[in-house]
């Protein structure tokens, strides 16, 4: 029998833009076992809660991560305005919708090229990020930031998107549609591809319902499971079926997000055609006291928020779990047999995203 | 004296960021902006890196990771901190892990403001960066034939 050795990966690792530790327990190429250590990102944002007060939180909120900070700020809003029983107005929750549809896709398309870079392939993953700018200047457009863009506010949002601006949006849309039908037919149908991802991390429904994966993970392996479906914001009045795969490997996991991509620019469609007229936001006065839970689905799965208050302008608690969090056992398992030269494959394809996880 | 002036290569750790400076630094390096037209190039390797980039603030446990990465890399080098979080914490500040910017663990020479910094800004950055670099390598140069008598080329050549 060949020696066991643990190899270390991370937390610096070239695959990887952020830092994350894994102990690799090996036996010649094969990894027996996978030890994840986190917490190299941990700031301790949570504990912020008692130095800012309910509204000035929401900016350390939006700040958990960069990629999906909309949906961030957009959980925790949700949360305190359930507990205040604030309904917002039907424009403010359209806005919400369009905007959230945007990051999805800025988000989907950052993983798809970091994928493309990990296997190698580095004119896709250029091509990728040069679509994904599009994307970021539709954001800038219609709220001044790039990738933090504190829009949101309890009660409503702050910003509008003007006639001119939704014209804007779809015509960029139309635009993206195009260059990603190229890049789908590339991702799609390229062998050296297929043959980097094609049976690779293969996770089954029994698997995944066991380990709690969510997200595209989860919808790669047959799982139709989307939180949009619950209809927080304006995704109640708005006629979409969650994307699902049957296979469960890396390429469905591919196949799945760049669907969701065409999946956002439909949502984003329909979104300005029902947009209705009116109030951006509704007054809301006094402190919360109580507590909420909100589901809602972030880029990566679903990403649950907690706010428990007691009547002051400090709230007593704020929880988030990530769903990076809930992917990381998902993964664990994933790399356990698996070849070393699919590790980075691997831990790219659940699209970690450490900084939330930490917090 | 027509010497080769060389391309400095980039080192980038996430320190404790949340990610936003992150992936504008990637950004950055991509066609849109396209850092490397102004001859650096990004390696993943602290060994063979003469800049270093870093995002986000220090805590408890990636300091030790910093001055590691920092001290593989060789003399002479460049820290440059992308971001308020890096530059001093930031938003973070208050927060119970967070030591502060990256000066508190390492030396900082070049800061990039911005929450989250502008590829422009750091752009920007990394200029300035690489005129420092070329600075301080013809200083070591300089210091290297006055107290050692030439630099190590010269000597196996002649
Ligand atoms: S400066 Fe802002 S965007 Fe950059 S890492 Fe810090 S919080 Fe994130």
């Amino acid at each position: 029998m060949a020696r066991k050795t643990v190899v270390p990966f991370g937390p610096q690792h070239p695959v990887l833009p952020e830092p994350i530790h894994i102990d690799l327990v090996m036996e010649d190429e094969k990894v027996l076992e996978a030890v994840p250590n986190i917490g190299f990102i941990h700031r301790g944002l949570e504990g912020l809660a008692d130095k800012r007060d309910f509204n000035e939180l929401l900016y350390v909120v939006e700040r958990t991560c960069g990629i999906c900070s909309f949906g961030h700020g957009n959980g925790y809003v949700q949360a305190v305005e359930k507990i205040m029983d604030v309904e917002i107005p039907d424009r403010a929750k359209f806005l919400r919708t369009i905007w959230a549809e945007i990051a999805r896709m800025h988000s989907h398309l950052l993983w798809l090229g970091l994928q493309a870079d990990q296997f190698g392939f580095e004119s896709l993953f250029y091509e990728i990020w040069r679509i994904r700018e599009k994307v970021l200047d539709l954001l800038e457009l219609t709220t001044g930031g790039r990738l933090i863009f504190s829009v949101n506010k309890i009660g409503g949002v702050i910003k509008d998107i003007g006639d001119d601006k939704m014209k804007a949006i779809l015509t960029n849309m139309s635009s993206i549609e195009k260059d990603m039908r190229v890049v789908q037919k590339t991702f799609m149908g390229d062998y050296s591809v297929q043959s980097r991802t094609k049976g690779i991390g293969v996770l089954t429904k029994d698997q995944i319902h066991e380990l709690g994966a969510v997200g595209p993970v989860a919808r790669a392996s047959g799982i139709s499971r989307d939180m949009r479906k619950l209809g927080y914001d304006g995704y109640g009045m708005i006629d979409f079926e969650p994307i699902t795969s049957v296979f469960g490997d890396c390429f469905a996991r591919i196949d799945v997000r760049l669907r969701e991509v065409f999946q956002s620019i439909d949502i984003i469609r329909q979104a300005i055609d029902k947009i209705p007229q009116g109030e951006l936001s509704v007054n809301v006065k006094g402190n919360p006291n109580g507590e909420a839970l909100v589901r809602i689905e972030q880029p990566r799965g679903e990403a649950i928020y907690y706010v428990h208050s007691n009547g002051t302008k400090f709230i007593d608690r704020y929880r988030n779990r990530t769903p990076t969090f809930a992917n990381l056992p998902a993964l664990c398992e994933m790399l356990k047999g698996a070849n070393y030269a699919d590790v980075g494959m691997m831990v790219v394809t659940i699209d970690p995203c450490i900084s939330c996880t930490e917090r | 004296m027509g010497k080769v002036k060389r391309s400095p290569w980039l080192l980038h750790y996430d320190g404790s960021s949340c990610n936003g400076c992150d992936i504008e630094v990637l950004a950055t390096l991509t066609p849109v902006y396209d850092a490397e037209r102004l001859g650096v190039e990004n390696t993943g390797d602290p060994m063979q890196a003469d800049i270093l980039l870093i995002t986000g603030g220090i805590n408890e446990q990636n300091a030790p990771v910093v001055k590691q990465l920092y001290d593989q890399m060789p003399r002479p080098k460049v820290v440059v901190a992308v971001g308020i979080c890096a530059c001093t914490g930031g938003i973070f500040k208050d927060c119970y892990n967070i030591r502060g910017g990256v000066d508190t663990t390492i030396p900082v020479d070049i800061y990039v403001p911005g929450c989250a910094a502008r590829p422009q800004s750091i752009i920007d950055g990394i200029i300035k960066a690489r005129d420092l670099f070329q600075k301080r390598s013809d200083e070591h140069d300089e210091y290297e034939k006055t107290h050692h008598g030439g630099a190590g080329e010269e000597k196996i050549n002649g």
